[in-house]
């Protein structure tokens, strides 16, 4: 403290308070805007072997929670009916197996290569039906209109993911995620069983050439130019409206410290201020 | 006539500002040496008196309130090689922003935007925008740093304080514009003629109240058109963007959600403003729609929630938020949970979008809904209470 009171007089440290609550406001912001990724691959098949395969993963991995035949527990829902989409979904974002129980799986880079995963899913579907994982086709974005893509997305995910696809939050620590590095596939997939809180739009609904819309409105709008440089991200005039405010305020508090600011070498010298 | 102006006339004379010197701003404390010197100041008497003594006494007054003895400005910094050092400095930004006011000129003639742009309008746009923006800040935040730098570092350094002008008019002049204004009252005769005050003042009441009249430009009262929306007996639910009809058997994912609309009214935004709704899919045996009526001023019981307005697991509702209006479907399939995006309010789906969180204040209204010959999901008639925020009228 005496430290701090010694040299709080000094002219510098005026400029140094301020940057320093600057650097601190955009650390926090960062840490807060943190984003984490993985992505995985696409591949397609199944066979009895693979089954067996899979139930063997499935036994070691999966049962402990969602139990030996895959019926659920009071912790994990019941897989039968899932799909190989789900499964794909799930272990190829590296929500499951879950790391530890919380508001929300988090993503995080997964555990089986993709051959495994196939076998995993191969095994839930032999359970009982579910949505397949989509082919290469489904999720294909030639010939897609982006703007009809827009116009669902925007009545039908925006209002989670953001109109950019950069996610937000829902209740009791919940969150959409962001789509920033989600494969077409993986989205198609979560539109296709719902993960977690999101909701399901099956092929009925929500046919596959508007799933394949909505997919090139994500991915084209992803890879859009970020005016000025930055992202801020990409969630509109709150974060725009923060840094200009803070980066902007702060430039002037700087600037008319700068310009105001004394000159004490001269001051002690031959010309005194006015009483 | 002559009480009133006798009254303003004495006003005049007896404010304190008035007694004491032109100088002083009517408002502002006297000259601080003053009042630390005035031995009358502070003996228990009105404050007043502590003015009083620049009344006679005119001849110090001015003396305090003249400004300090002008300094003269030293002509030279007391430090001519630093001053030359910063001289260069202050020239090099000058000639910086020379350069980067030529370098606008360039690039508002170089980096055109038009249709013969090769490649995308949108980013040479943007290219166009950060090539003028940064050489303008750059030209006048260089002409800025630059004449800081002259101020400071080149003039020789000396501090000057100016006082304050005094703002009044000088005393003649106040005197004669009090004069002029009871001359022209008396003149007019205002206050001998009270039939020409009283219509003066009738007259100026009418143009008063016309602008309240404009109000009506407002627009047409919204009279019912609050209370009902399109939905009829018999319409059917659209997908909203794809605009296909739905069957149950189609809408059979647990969990599923989805936007619907009108039949007939997919296209008129005036009408979705209102008539948007949204469909629920939900697991056998979470569906637990309470029986509920609204309170009924008129006696009349109008039922506003019905299992019997759900089929098959699916239950309808307004996509309209009660609170604001906002588009509310954020829906959380394992919490059943309904969540208005603008602030936050939150509706059980499962027991009727009844508001277990945030401002809205009042359930979602919902929408029965049944099936037609042809196995497609139909309303079963309108909503039964108005959708969306409240108004007056609302009760």
């Amino acid at each position: 403290m005496r430290w701090i009171t010694a040299r709080r007089r000094r002219p510098l440290f005026g400029y140094a308070a301020v940057l320093l609550a600057l650097v601190a406001v955009g650390m926090l912001y960062a840490a807060v805007t943190g984003l984490g990724g993985s992505t995985a691959s696409a591949g397609s098949g199944s066979s009895s072997s693979q089954i067996a395969e899979g139930k063997d993963l499935f036994d070691t991995s999966c049962s402990s929670c969602h139990g030996l035949a895959a019926q659920g527990s009071s912790v994990a829902p019941s897989l039968v009916g899932a799909g190989a989409a789900a499964v794909d979904f799930q272990v190829g974002t590296g929500r499951m197996p879950l790391k530890e129980v919380g508001a929300e799986a988090a993503q995080k880079p997964p555990v089986f290569n993709q051959r495994q995963i196939y076998a995993i899913a191969a095994y839930v579907a032999s359970l009982g039906g579910g949505p397949a994982i989509p082919t290469d086709q489904q999720v294909s974005t030639a010939g897609a209109d982006a703007g009809n893509g827009q116009s669902l997305f925007n009545a039908n995910c925006a209002q989670c993911h953001n109109y950019s696809g950069a996610g937000g939050a829902l209740t009791d620590g919940k969150y959409a995620p962001a789509l920033t590095n989600a494969t077409n596939r993986q989205i198609y997939e979560a539109m296709l069983t719902g993960p977690e809180a999101m909701p399901v739009f099956n092929d009925e609904t929500l046919p596959s050439a508007d799933k394949r819309d909505i997919i090139a409105y994500i991915t084209q709008t992803r890879s859009e130019a970020n005016p000025g440089g930055f992202s801020l991200g990409r969630v509109g005039p709150t974060t725009e409206g923060l840094v200009a405010w803070l980066g902007g305020i702060g430039a002037l508090v700087l600037a008319a410290m700068w310009i105001t600011a004394k000159r004490r070498e001269e001051r002690s010298g031959e010309i005194t201020d006015n009483r | 006539m002559s009480d009133n102006d006798r009254d303003n006339d004495r006003g005049l004379e007896d404010t304190p500002a008035e007694r004491q010197p032109p100088h002083r701003v009517i408002g502002t404390p006297p000259p601080a040496p003053g009042i630390l010197t005035d031995p009358e100041r502070g003996d228990g008497d009105d404050g007043r008196k502590g003015t009083t003594p620049y009344g006679p006494g005119e001849a110090e007054a001015p003396e305090l309130a003249e400004a300090p003895e002008l300094e003269e400005l030293p002509a030279e910094n007391p430090n001519p090689a630093s001053a030359k050092n910063w001289e260069r400095v202050a020239a090099t930004l000058f000639i910086v922003s020379a350069l980067a006011s030529v370098g606008f000129i360039a690039a508002y003639v170089g980096l055109e935007v038009d249709g013969d742009t090769k490649g995308n309008v949108v980013v040479a746009t943007l290219r166009s925008n950060l090539a003028l923006g940064s050489a303008m800040s750059l030209a006048f935040l260089a002409i800025g740093i630059g004449m800081v730098i002259w101020v400071r570092n080149i003039m020789p350094p000396v501090e000057l304080a100016e006082e304050r002008h005094p703002m009044a008019s000088p005393e003649e002049d106040r005197q004669a514009f009090a004069e002029t204004i009871i001359e022209g009252a008396e003149a007019s005769q205002i206050t001998k003629r009270p039939l020409l005050r009283r219509t003066l003042i009738a007259a100026t009441l009418p143009a008063a109240l016309a602008p309240l009249v404009l109000l009506r430009g407002l627009g047409p009262l919204p009279k019912g058109s609050l209370r009902t929306t399109v939905w009829k007996k018999g319409t059917r639910l659209l997908v909203y963007g794809t605009n296909r009809p739905i069957t149950p058997a189609a809408f059979d994912s647990p969990g599923g959600m989805i936007t619907v609309v009108p039949e007939g009214y997919q296209d008129n935004d005036e009408a979705l403003a209102k008539a948007t709704a949204i469909i629920i899919k939900m697991e056998p045996g979470q569906l637990q729609i309470p029986t509920r009526y609204n309170d009924g001023a008129d006696g009349a019981r109008t039922l506003l929630n019905s299992m019997n307005w759900t089929v098959d697991n699916i239950v309808a509702y307004s996509k309209i938020c009660t609170h604001l209006g906002c588009p509310a479907a954020l829906y959380e399939q394992t919490t059943q949970r309904i969540l208005c995006p603008c602030h936050q309010s939150t509706f059980q789906a499962n027991t009727g979008a009844t508001v277990i969180f945030g401002p809205a204040p009042r359930p979602l209204p919902q929408l029965p809904i049944a099936t037609n010959a042809q196995g497609y999901l139909v309303a079963q008639s309108d909503f039964q209470e108005p959708v969306g925020p409240s108004f007056w009228e609302r009760g």
